[in-house]
């Protein structure tokens, strides 16, 4: 037993840092961009349009049909994809947060509300959701993280009204109570630290699911502008010239995978350390 | 038991009405159909939009038009294509099998890897082939699905010809579009399988099958898995949404005549009767699958009931 319990530790710190190097190192280069890639993503080269890769120093990752450099579009189209994974979760967590703690602590008609908007969701899959609401309001950077916060703020406020519920019947919640503890004070400072875990577990791999799902928009054409460089975007260009392009259509998505990788395992490996027992692990 | 079914299809009806409300709400605010369907038409009067209007019924309030709209649902009556007036109900006919047939064909690829790679993993528990099976379910977890099938067109399609890009023509048509749907469902299944099983396995009949001196894959493959397989039939149903979620993207990468083909094109060309028709037609299946199953999973374990 003590020896599996080793290889299970060792194979924790292997998903800790993998899922740190991918994360870092996609995060740096992307932070970074306008530093390392000085020329921009957008410069137009017709002279050396449709390079192969690896083929020139000078465009690591070959050129798109327009000669712009594939390797500084990629890095350049990052910043779309983290900016939505990070900011959609933000919005999400924040309104999920907040209602859970409500529905959990008073009920009531809250509680009922919430559940019945998670009904909902549960019988619409994001996708359906998505081309209804972009076909109303049209698609962009902002109603694309709007869209994503709709959808997803009843999954923190499922998890955390769940948590809720069993910690309020709890002796030093009860404790604190009948000292006459205001509620705000029960919910900021004994409710809110012992419930904290899983909702980082939850948002890791969320900001993963949301990179995933901005860019199957984009490429769907419902996401973001076209003409901003973005992986899904690029994906979406690249497909015209499958035939006779290949990394065009390659490196962007390899950058999804590289990513939603990197949080995947750091994801997995956070929900390991915070429970050990794997009761929350499916 | 009754009351279960009672507090079960009582929610599932409720759902069916915010579902159905919001879709027909939200696209009567999407604009006048009666000015898009006289868009480029030349010189059209006020008078010929009231007329137009009338015909589609949008002059009634929103409440009789909802009802219309449900009545429709019930009479498979979704009225008519704004291009070239084809009745809805025919092309969702025609766009329905393909989506399923394409559905179904993933959910057995992904079964087929899933439960041996599951059942390995649970019985090498710690061990490097459970956590090799762990990473490359992570792996797949972490496909873009479109992206995926893109890079299976540009292999199997274009670098070694050997099977269509897109359409949907004949058997080799669906090992592309099925495969990509199947590792993406496999990447969650296996976990499932993994989990379930490592359950099973604790069991005191697991104990006396092994005691028995049965063969190891005779007590894996008939007593365990057997008992496996009410969850697992739970939660391959329960993600019957998300893999039409998913199969509406891929299709877009095969150009496959299926349901979410049907719904882009409709966003395109504005052709809101069949994207409202496309939706409801979707949630209402998915609400379906998952009171099946969680009245199949109420009749076969008496603990859900009272939850």
């Amino acid at each position: 037993m003590a020896s599996s319990r080793s290889a299970s530790s060792n194979f924790l710190k292997l998903e800790f840092v993998l899922g740190a190097l991918l994360v870092g190192v996609i995060g740096l280069a992307v932070l970074f961009s306008g530093v390392i890639f000085p020329g921009g993503a957008d410069k137009i080269d017709l002279m050396s349009r449709l390079v192969p890769p690896f083929a020139r120093p000078a465009h690591l990752f070959g050129t798109d049909p327009l000669g712009r450099d594939v390797l500084a579009r990629v890095v350049a189209g990052g910043k779309i994809s983290l900016l939505v994974g990070f900011a959609s979760v933000a919005g999400g967590v924040t309104v999920g947060v907040v209602m859970g703690l409500i529905a959990g602590y008073y009920r009531g008609i809250w509680d009922m509300l919430v559940m019945r908007f998670a009904d909902i969701q549960l019988a619409l899959p994001f996708i359906l959701l998505a081309i209804t609401f972009i076909a109303i309001v049209g698609g962009g950077l902002a109603n694309t993280i709007i869209l994503l916060v709709v959808s997803q703020w009843v999954q923190y406020a499922r998890l955390v009204r769940g948590s809720v519920l069993t910690l309020r019947e709890r002796e030093f919640i009860l404790s604190a109570r009948a000292i006459g503890v205001k509620d705000w004070r029960i919910i900021v400072q004994h409710l809110l630290p012992n419930l904290i875990g899983p909702v980082i577990v939850l948002m890791t791999l969320n900001v993963a699911t949301n990179i995933l799902l901005e860019s199957s928009l984009t490429f769907l054409g419902l996401g973001i502008d076209p003409t901003i460089p973005s992986w899904g975007g690029m994906l979406a260009e690249g497909r015209t010239y499958l035939q006779t392009a290949w990394w065009v259509s390659v490196f962007p998505g390899l950058a999804i995978l590289l990513t939603v990788l990197g949080l995947n395992l750091l994801g997995d490996w956070l929900r390991d350390s915070l429970d050990p027992t794997g009761r929350t692990s499916v | 038991m009754a009351a279960f079914l009672v507090k079960r299809l009582l929610q599932a009806v409720f759902v069916v009405i915010a579902v159905t409300l919001t879709v027909a709400f939200a696209i009567r605010l999407t604009g006048d159909p009666a000015l898009m369907l006289t868009q480029g038409a030349g010189s059209v009067t006020e008078a010929d939009l009231v007329k137009i209007r009338e015909g589609l019924g949008l002059n009634e309030p929103f409440l009789v038009q909802y009802f219309n709209f449900l009545k429709g649902i019930v009479t498979l009556d979704f009225g008519k294509s704004f291009l070239g007036g084809t009745p809805v109900s025919l092309l969702i006919g025609k766009a329905l099998p393909a989506t399923l047939s394409l559905a179904f064909t993933s959910l057995i690829v992904s079964i087929v890897i899933s439960i041996p790679l599951g059942i390995k993993a649970a019985t090498a528990r710690g061990k490097w082939a459970d956590q090799m099976i762990r990473i490359l379910s992570l792996v797949g977890l972490s496909f873009p699905n479109f992206w995926l099938a893109t890079m299976l067109v540009l292999l199997f399609a274009i670098a070694l010809p050997l099977l269509p890009p897109s359409g949907m023509d004949g058997f080799a048509s669906f090992i592309l579009p099925a495969v990509t749907m199947g590792i993406i469902l496999t990447a969650t299944n296996v976990r499932l399988v993994r989990t379930t099983m490592l359950e099973t396995l604790r069991s005191q009949y697991i104990m006396v099958a092994r005691a028995k001196g049965l063969s190891e894959n005779v007590v894996l493959y008939k007593h365990a898995l057997r008992n496996c397989a009410i969850p697992l039939i739970t939660f391959f149903g329960l993600q019957f949404g998300g893999l039409l979620g998913g199969i509406v993207v891929v299709e877009r990468v095969f150009n496959w005549p299926g349901l979410g083909t049907l719904a882009f094109d409709a966003v395109g060309a504005r052709d809101y009767p069949v994207l409202q028709a496309v939706i409801t037609v979707l949630s209402l299946m998915i609400i379906g699958i998952n009171l099946l199953v969680d009245i199949a999973y109420g009749l076969v374990d008496p603990r859900i009931r009272t939850e």
